[in-house]
């Protein structure tokens, strides 16, 4: 359907850099938050749980939207380990961007806190309250924003190598602003 | 070097070297964010750890005020409140009260007779889907100006130095006051015959929009009888939760909650002053504690009475307490939650 096409759709990239910025603040906010007692935590908390939600509704929206438009095909010289890499990566991004709001959302449920957005606007409960199911996500919650961190690293360094190593048009893909092709892509098509 | 000779693999080894900067870069972004290169960060974890000694842990108990028994009731307010807050609890009605009363101290086993400090948790909710959830004390103040302070203190008293204390409050001359109350102030019998204070200021913001800056106390209808201390500690270890259980099932308890406005340049920042005298005060409603539960099977035990869950219509001030003590309290609870094997399954009844 769009294997002919190069580049995700313009609504696409505005996807996946507006959630770019979102999920690199959230992981910041939240490594920042739980290690300070200052009047920031309030702060930093009551961006943190807004836009958690904000990110799982991008997410939804996104994934919506990549079944539907699909993606530009990998190039056809790319080395089957760094195909299966790239593959596997992208499920384990949409695994933690969905997953880690509902983690969130649910272990303030656990311990039955209020879950209050802006605005006064309150969300239900996804759980009863719980000590080892709060203790079970707060684990989760912690350990896979790390986990999260380190894949982004990763897939930072592996778009930079697309982009400045291979030159093989999977950066131009989802850049921001659209690029020239690079040359290496028609001379290998 | 200039540009166009440079070659194909020494331009690969540049784009490799900048991706490791990119990389390493953010990942130590990320580390001092999380406060990794800052060891004198004052972390919620440095700040609980604080109340107890190493291995002396209150495992699956509250990291301060452990000691407590749980309270139901309602929370009646009479309207005057909506002066002040638009929150739906101060219009007049009835909402539900569930509370804790406690001893402030990291030890659920201390003798009631030991601990200075009395406390009462309080959340009120409201049929807006609302939460006021407070965290009051006996004391009319609080003992030093700043989170800060609070923790050098905790470490003061954690310490074998023998004039740690002496330090400590020659460094912070508004401890002296606590010092005073502690040594004057009359003990009660009874977690009824005490009044407790929120300590710290709030914003509350009426229907026009317009703010104040309120501290409350909630004033208990039973006359308060002082008895010496010598004489409470006859009474054995644990007298103050028979004490409450035996009175409310007599009649329910009733406090008078007061707020107090502060006057604009009233210290609303350091809970270690009080305000001056004669600032315009408004009673608001009355709590009723109706029934008293143990903790062990009480629904207050798995509800983190943090200072700052408040409804729309009160927001947190200059103070930086509520912050200090939201994150602090999140800690406690994060940890007591993932220690419960260590709770007591059943009440442990030492009456005397």
């Amino acid at each position: 359907m769009t294997e002919h096409r190069r580049q995700f759709t313009v609504f696409q990239r505005l996807l996946h850099w507006l959630m770019a910025v979102c999920i690199l603040a959230m992981l910041f906010i939240g490594v920042g938050m739980v290690s300070t007692i200052a009047p920031t935590y309030l702060a930093l908390v009551s961006i943190h749980k807004p836009l958690g939600i904000a990110i799982l509704v991008l997410v939804v929206i996104r994934l919506v939207v990549r079944l539907r438009d699909g993606a530009p095909s990998l190039p056809a010289d790319l080395p089957e380990p760094m195909r299966l890499a790239a593959h596997l990566s992208h499920y384990a991004l949409y695994i933690l961007m969905i997953g880690m709001p509902l983690i969130g959302w649910a272990m303030l449920s656990a311990a039955a806190y209020p879950v209050v957005l802006v605005w006064g606007v309150r969300l239900p409960a996804l759980l009863p309250q719980s000590d080892s199911l709060h203790t079970l996500l707060w684990d989760a919650h912690f350990y896979l924003a790390f986990a999260f961190f380190a894949l982004i690293l990763l897939h930072v360094a592996a778009a930079l190598f697309h982009a400045l190593v291979r030159r093989d048009g999977v950066f131009e893909a989802m850049a921001p602003v659209p690029v020239s092709a690079p040359r290496e892509v028609v001379a290998s098509k | 070097m200039t540009e166009p000779n440079r070659s194909p693999a020494r331009s690969a080894l540049g784009s490799l070297v900048l991706i490791a900067v990119v990389v390493g870069g953010g990942a130590a972004a990320f580390a001092y964010t999380a406060g990794w290169f800052s060891p004198q960060r004052l972390t919620p974890d440095r700040l609980v750890d604080a109340f107890s000694p190493p291995g002396a842990e209150p495992l699956g108990h509250r990291r301060n005020h452990a000691k407590g028994i749980c309270f139901t009731g309602t929370f009646e307010a009479n309207g005057a409140g909506s002066a002040l807050s638009s929150a739906q609890i101060f219009t007049s009605g009835q909402y539900p009260a569930l509370g804790r009363f406690n001893l402030g101290t990291p030890d659920p086993t201390a003798p009631d007779a030991t601990v200075r400090v009395r406390g009462m948790g309080l959340r009120v909710s409201t049929p807006d889907g609302q939460e006021w959830r407070m965290a009051m004390i006996d004391v009319p103040f609080f003992p030093v100006a700043t989170p800060q302070a609070f923790y050098e203190l905790l470490l003061a008293l954690g310490s074998k130095a023998p004039d740690a204390i002496k330090t400590f409050a020659g460094a912070h001359p508004e401890f002296a006051a606590f010092g005073a109350w502690a040594g004057s102030a009359p003990w009660t019998g009874s977690y009824a015959e005490e009044r407790y204070n929120s300590i710290n200021s709030f914003v509350f913001t009426d229907g026009s929009g317009a703010d104040k800056t309120v501290r409350w106390s909630l004033l208990p209808a039973a006359q308060a009888v002082p008895v010496p201390p010598g004489d409470l500690a006859k009474r054995g270890p644990n007298f103050l939760e028979p004490e409450i259980t035996d009175r409310v099932h007599g009649g329910p308890q009733r406090w008078t909650m007061a707020l107090t406005v502060a006057d604009p340049g009233d210290p609303t920042s350091d809970p270690s002053k009080a305000w001056p005298d004669g600032r315009r005060t408004l009673e608001v409603g009355t709590l009723i504690v109706q029934q008293i539960e143990a903790e062990q099977d009480g629904p207050c035990r798995d509800i983190n009475f943090d200072p700052t869950v408040l409804p729309a219509g009160i927001r947190t001030s200059d103070d930086p307490f509520p912050a200090a003590r939201s994150s602090a309290y999140a800690k406690s609870y994060d940890r007591r939650t993932a220690e419960a094997k260590y709770y007591p399954e059943t009440a442990t009844e030492a009456k005397p």
